[in-house]
């Protein structure tokens, strides 16, 4: 098939996802009382739509994070997580939670994106100069620390309650987020997503590896800086604003390349839609399982993931043998 | 056209130094870099690529000094074949001679020009039978045909290889060698960093033989590839003489004991 009309495809699925994800819960919204002046209205306005829009804008950076970064790396393992900018944003969000900040109003999300942007200077520190391997060294190092001071701020929280609602934002969700929200954490994610969007040509060329690259013009250390300042802003503020959501960013360029071919450059776009398209059907699914409360975004998206990452193990064994 | 290295320095603890190299490159000519493992041979690749700067000293391409020459400028007019032929993902052999135009390219998408240098390389390569058949499914004589047509396509008026016969059976180290040669007699400058000495003796018009970071003997296949010459550079006994259709060859009978 053509890229073109896959790609018509993923916008037709990213569209009704995001109407599902308008419309699922534990009561269904019909589009015929979107706008009524009832509680079902009320229930689309306040709650499904900032979390359709959520998930939506969440799943696209996610997704594109991940491309970029298999591409960076040329590693198909790699994902948004190993720059450490995630657990750093965790660390900001948990140190808020614990120091009661979330109460302010965006004192949770300031308080994740200065994690996020301490760590993106970090890192731009480490890794100067250094190429991918002083770049995942020092995403590794700052997961590591970020981590371990997370556990630390929850093994000193004061009592049960606080270290239970850390636990809980830490698994990451969409629940009783506000159009506040959205509007608070989007200019971060369209501007990293936007500056993401623009690495396509020199990922292409690090096929090539880093010498042909740079016999090519490329320059990879202008490449190095806007991976870290575009990953940083988009998945820091979807970590901000949604805690930790896994899998998306992993699992997402793996199906897109299986359709549209391993070219860094085209795998960009169809991934971002293809992670809007797997966050908002994960955010629809966990509404709909009966019981009390919901599943966890987080933990559903790794309960989705690891048997097929699983999968994806078994065919390239299988492949390679 | 000329590539021109003055009193060339570098050192780096990763990479093997050079001391006070001056050597000259001429376009029309398939140049050949020798050397023993470690004397610099890549390092000097890599400095006439503008990869690396020298600490002192200056590499020219005519009268610009390439480490500061603008990167795409750059690599419009010097194209590198790096050495190990890297393949990072499963893409189109079509595809990766077209990263060959990223140089050139302004907008998104191919002009008319990119399209017509892609395919005008990959016929010049014998690639079009595998346009579309992924690179990493190739054997290595036919990836090294189409890494060679990256190159080609960005019309560079200095092609540089590194290597570009290792892992290459005879047959297709011929082929390398002959597209190099063709590039040569076009008009285009070609330097090569090679290991084996009985190719640089069929092939090259000019050899630059490094030892140990210095410029041992740079001239003709004649007047550098000599028995004394080879005798200390490599420490290998060679002879060389005359066959019978009037071309020099070089049979290497041992290594000389010390």
């Amino acid at each position: 098939m053509k890229p073109r009309s896959l790609t018509s495809i993923l916008l037709l699925l990213a569209v009704a996802a995001f109407m599902l994800s308008l419309m699922a819960g534990k009561v269904w919204i019909w589009p015929t009382s979107w706008m009524a002046d009832n509680a079902d209205g009320w229930i689309f306005i306040e709650l499904r739509l900032p979390r359709a829009v959520l998930g939506l804008c969440i799943g696209a950076v996610l997704g594109l994070s991940g491309a970029v970064m298999q591409g960076y790396l040329r590693n198909p393992l790699a994902d948004p997580t190993v720059l450490g900018v995630s657990a750093s944003a965790a660390l900001g969000g948990v140190v808020a939670i614990y120091l009661g900040l979330n109460l302010l109003p965006f004192g949770l999300f300031a308080c994740a994106m200065l994690g996020a942007g301490a760590s993106i200077l970090l890192l731009l520190a480490i890794s100067r100069g250094g190429g991918p391997i002083g770049f995942i060294l020092g995403g590794m190092v700052l997961s590591t620390l970020a981590g371990a001071l997370t556990a630390f701020v929850i093994s000193i929280a004061p009592n049960p309650f606080a270290a239970s609602e850390i636990i809980n934002w830490l698994m990451g969700a969409l629940t009783d987020r506000l159009m506040a929200d959205v509007w608070t954490a989007l200019p971060f994610m369209a501007l990293g997503a936007l500056l993401l969007f623009f690495t396509g040509r020199a990922l292409d060329a690090l096929t090539l590896g880093e010498n042909g690259a740079r016999s090519l013009g490329i320059n990879l250390f202008r490449l190095q800086w806007i991976i870290v300042i575009g990953v940083g802003l988009a998945v820091g503020a979807s970590v901000a604003v949604s805690g930790v959501v896994g899998f998306v960013g992993l699992i997402v360029p793996h199906l897109i390349r299986a359709a549209y071919g391993e070219q860094p450059s085209r795998i960009l776009l169809p991934s971002a839609l293809g992670g809007a398209i797997l966050t908002l059907t994960a955010d629809s699914l966990v509404r709909l399982v009966p019981g009390p409360g919901e599943v966890r975004l987080g933990i559903a998206m790794a309960v989705l993931g690891a048997p097929f990452f699983l999968l994806l193990l078994l065919r390239y064994r299988k492949a390679s043998a | 056209m000329t590539l021109t290295v003055r009193n060339l320095n570098f050192a780096h603890a990763r990479q093997p130094t050079l001391d006070g190299i001056a050597a000259k490159f001429e376009a029309g000519k398939l140049s050949v870099i020798l050397g023993p493992n470690g004397a610099g041979k890549s390092t000097l690749l890599a400095c006439l690529a503008g990869l690396l700067k020298p600490d002192t000293g200056t590499a020219h391409l005519d009268d610009e000094d390439i480490s500061s020459m603008a990167p795409t400028a750059r690599a419009q007019r010097i194209g590198l074949l790096p050495q190990g032929a890297e393949t990072h993902w499963a893409i189109t052999s079509e595809a990766l001679v077209a990263l060959g135009r990223i140089p050139h390219m302004r907008g998104a998408g191919a002009s008319t020009d990119d399209r017509r240098a892609i395919s005008s390389a990959m016929s010049a390569t014998a690639t079009e039978g595998f346009a579309n058949r992924p690179v990493t499914q190739l054997s290595g004589g036919e990836r090294a045909r189409v890494l060679l047509a990256r190159v080609l396509a960005g019309e560079p008026q200095w092609i540089l290889a590194d290597e570009p016969l290792a892992n290459l059976d005879p047959g297709f180290q011929l082929d390398i060698l002959d597209l190099l040669r063709r590039q040569a007699e076009a008009g285009k400058g070609v330097v090569a960093v090679l290991h084996d000495l009985h190719h640089a003796v069929r092939f090259a018009d000019h050899v630059v033989l490094l030892n140990a970071g210095k410029l041992f003997a740079q001239g003709s296949v004649d007047e550098v590839i000599t028995t004394s010459n080879l005798a200390h550079v490599y420490g290998i006994d060679a002879n060389l003489f005359t066959d019978e259709v009037g071309a020099t060859q070089l049979f290497i009978k041992g290594k000389i004991s010390s």
